[in-house]
């Protein structure tokens, strides 16, 4: 018998639970030393207050309807009783579809949020990377002007509804819509005459770039709707909205061309001059090589534009179009629902960060979905 | 018996237009004058290699034969071509002209398969599968047919190297630029692609290959040039260069290639 005799190995223990786990999380992260505990329990009770005071207001305290008087309005007396300590959502259910559609017919106003769900719809097939083909520009073609039909009527048994009476989150949505569509794709071919080789292309990309981003969007805005027609001949109009939408498209084409500029120019030269030496001609190159590269290096501040733009189409209201903020500004103009401001805002606020967010979260997973195809 | 076939060779070499031929070319960077007055002939079949110190030119003179690079003065044929403005020139030539990379220059969002067939279905305007075929045909070629499903970013700088040869005979060139392949790789695998390129010289392709890698030189070239401040100082078969250089700056250079190996 020696002492070398035999040997068990260690079997493996799992470690501790103060180290993994959410009890080490909490540790490490958390309460790692006094003055980490100390910032730690102060952010927990300030969260708790606040979330209790939220709770409180915007649902234990609140009111969520009110009944009429007896000339058939709102009576909103309840609600005011409350002073202040509990949410008012009654103003909600009573002018949901004033915001959601501004003036549109009431009657009507089912093909407005058809339109809305149409919209939807079409983000989502868009998402989808098995739909990126060629068939999806028939798609859009053909969601935009069954959305046309839808708002506008006039046709197949619909009522006509003048733009004028259009309003609410359509607008926003149409406004966001049309406008980075067609910004996006102006805004690639102004980058690419940014790095353009001829001289009076690059100058027209250049000076349209610096014009535009020289002014403010409010500015432009101001243009296209009381100075623009000064310049029409007599006689001819050219519909509000419209003028809005051309002033957000060239307006957006100007900051997302700087965008894919950037892109361009991270890549390597070498990318450029294999394809040259490959024998393909500038169109196939950019479409081919340079700009599935470039566009997928800019995809964060591109969403980034896109969001800015979804959230700018709001200053449309100084112009007087009926956007959804402009809608839910309104709303509460009624002297029954003065003083309920938040309560609207609030509800206004979560329907834009809805779509904010959700580009945000599909961009980041979009981003993971292209670098795992690389290998990375 | 072998050396009279290869003077039939030769001179049936002689009577071909040559492959490339630069007359008194002169390019300028700004004010650096960086090529000057070089006239150099490379006949169909030929293989040279360029040589030189670094900013001797040599990858300028080369990028100039498809034009990644503008020449000002002198003119360059290339298959009897005139290079110049003429975008189908140029068009024509680039067909024509297969280029290899120090940098690879593979296109990272595409797979193996898809580098390689792009060119031939966009350019040449092949159906896919033949192109698909043919790709994989060069991908066996070059020894790295099971890597065709996956991205540049996946494979080691010698396989990647090795897709971008196949991808640039793929386009079935007549003439191969070769600018430094090696000199972004590790020693053990300059060796598979400097194995790839000598497999290349022996199905009789026109090849101008820029290294400093002198074995090579010494297996596959007929000839060597070599260059310096944007000129052509001496040039002979590999042989007389490396036994008998007549310049001080060859003999110079070729201590200082020696002494690094």
């Amino acid at each position: 018998m020696s002492d070398a005799a035999t040997h068990t190995p260690t079997p493996a223990r799992t470690p501790p639970i103060t180290l993994v786990g959410p009890i080490g999380w909490v540790r490490t992260n958390l309460f790692s030393g006094w003055v980490s505990s100390l910032v730690s329990l102060l952010l927990l009770f300030l969260v708790v207050k606040w979330v209790l005071g939220f709770l409180d207001w915007g649902v234990f305290n609140a009111i969520w309807s009110v009944p009429n008087d007896a000339a058939g309005r709102p009576d909103t007396s309840s609600c005011r009783a409350l002073a202040g300590t509990g949410a008012c959502w009654a103003v909600i259910g009573e002018k949901h579809r004033f915001i959601l559609f501004g003036t549109y017919p009431y009657e009507e106003q089912w093909r407005a949020l058809l339109a809305i769900l149409v919209f939807i719809a079409l983000f989502i097939v868009s998402a989808m990377r098995r739909f990126w083909r060629k068939e999806l520009a028939l798609i859009w073609i053909g969601a935009l002007t069954l959305i046309g039909v839808l708002m506008w009527g006039g046709l197949l048994g619909l009522a006509y509804v003048p733009q004028e009476r259009w309003g609410g989150l359509v607008i926003t949505l149409i406004l966001a819509t049309f406008g980075l569509a067609f910004a996006f794709p102006l805004s690639i071919l102004v980058a690419l005459g940014r790095r353009s080789k001829l001289p009076a292309i690059k100058a027209l990309c250049v000076l349209y770039v610096e014009l535009v981003r020289g002014v403010p969007l409010i500015s432009v805005l101001f243009m296209a709707s009381v100075m623009f027609p000064l310049f029409l001949p007599e006689g001819m109009n050219i519909d509000k909205l419209l003028r809005a939408q051309i002033a957000i498209i060239l307006f957006a084409g100007a900051y997302l061309a700087e965008v894919v500029r950037g892109g361009l120019q991270t890549l390597p030269r070498g990318q450029y001059e294999a394809a040259d030496a490959l024998g393909l001609s500038y169109w196939k190159k950019t479409g081919f090589i340079i700009l599935p590269q470039a566009l997928r290096l800019v995809i964060p501040p591109l969403v980034n534009t896109f969001i800015g733009f979804f959230k700018d189409t709001s200053l449309v209201l100084i112009i007087g179009i009926f956007d959804l903020l402009t809608a839910g500004k309104t709303a509460i103009i009624e002297p029954a629902w003065q003083g309920f401001g938040i309560e609207v805002y609030l509800t206004v606020g979560f329907i834009y960060f809805c779509f904010c967010f959700a580009m945000s979260s599909y961009s980041q997973r979009l981003e993971a979905e292209l670098n795992q195809s690389r290998g990375r | 018996m072998s050396a009279t076939m290869e003077a039939v060779a030769s001179a049936a070499r002689a009577d071909a237009p040559p492959a490339i031929l630069l007359d008194k070319v002169n390019k300028w960077y700004g004010a650096m004058h960086v090529l000057r007055d070089v006239s150099l002939s490379v006949a169909l079949g030929e293989r040279v290699v360029v040589c030189g110190p670094s900013g001797s030119g040599k990858s300028t003179l080369i990028r100039c034969v498809n034009r990644l690079e503008t020449h000002q003065e002198g003119s360059i044929k290339v298959d009897g071509i005139e290079l110049s403005d003429d975008l189908r020139a140029l068009d024509a030539i680039r067909r024509e002209v297969g280029m290899v990379f120090q940098s690879f220059n593979l296109f990272p969002h595409l797979t193996v398969l898809e580098n390689c067939t792009l060119a031939p279905i966009w350019v040449r305007h092949m159906p896919k599968a033949e192109a698909e075929a043919l790709a994989m045909e060069y991908l066996e070629r070059v020894k790295i047919p099971e890597q065709a499903m996956k991205y540049p970013g996946q494979l080691s700088g010698g396989q990647q190297q090795r897709v971008a040869i196949a991808r640039a005979l793929c386009m079935k060139p007549k003439i191969m630029l070769f600018d430094e392949p090696t000199s972004a790789l590790d020693p053990e695998m300059i060796k598979e692609v400097l194995e790839t390129m000598v497999g290349l010289a022996e199905t009789g392709m026109t090849m101008v290959c820029v290294t400093h890698e002198m074995g090579f030189a010494r297996q596959v070239a007929d000839r060597v040039v070599f260059m310096d401040r944007g000129e052509i100082v001496e040039q002979g078969p590999p042989g007389e260069i490396f036994e008998n250089p007549k310049t001080d700056r060859l003999k110079l250079f070729l201590s200082q290639i020696l002494r690094g190996h």
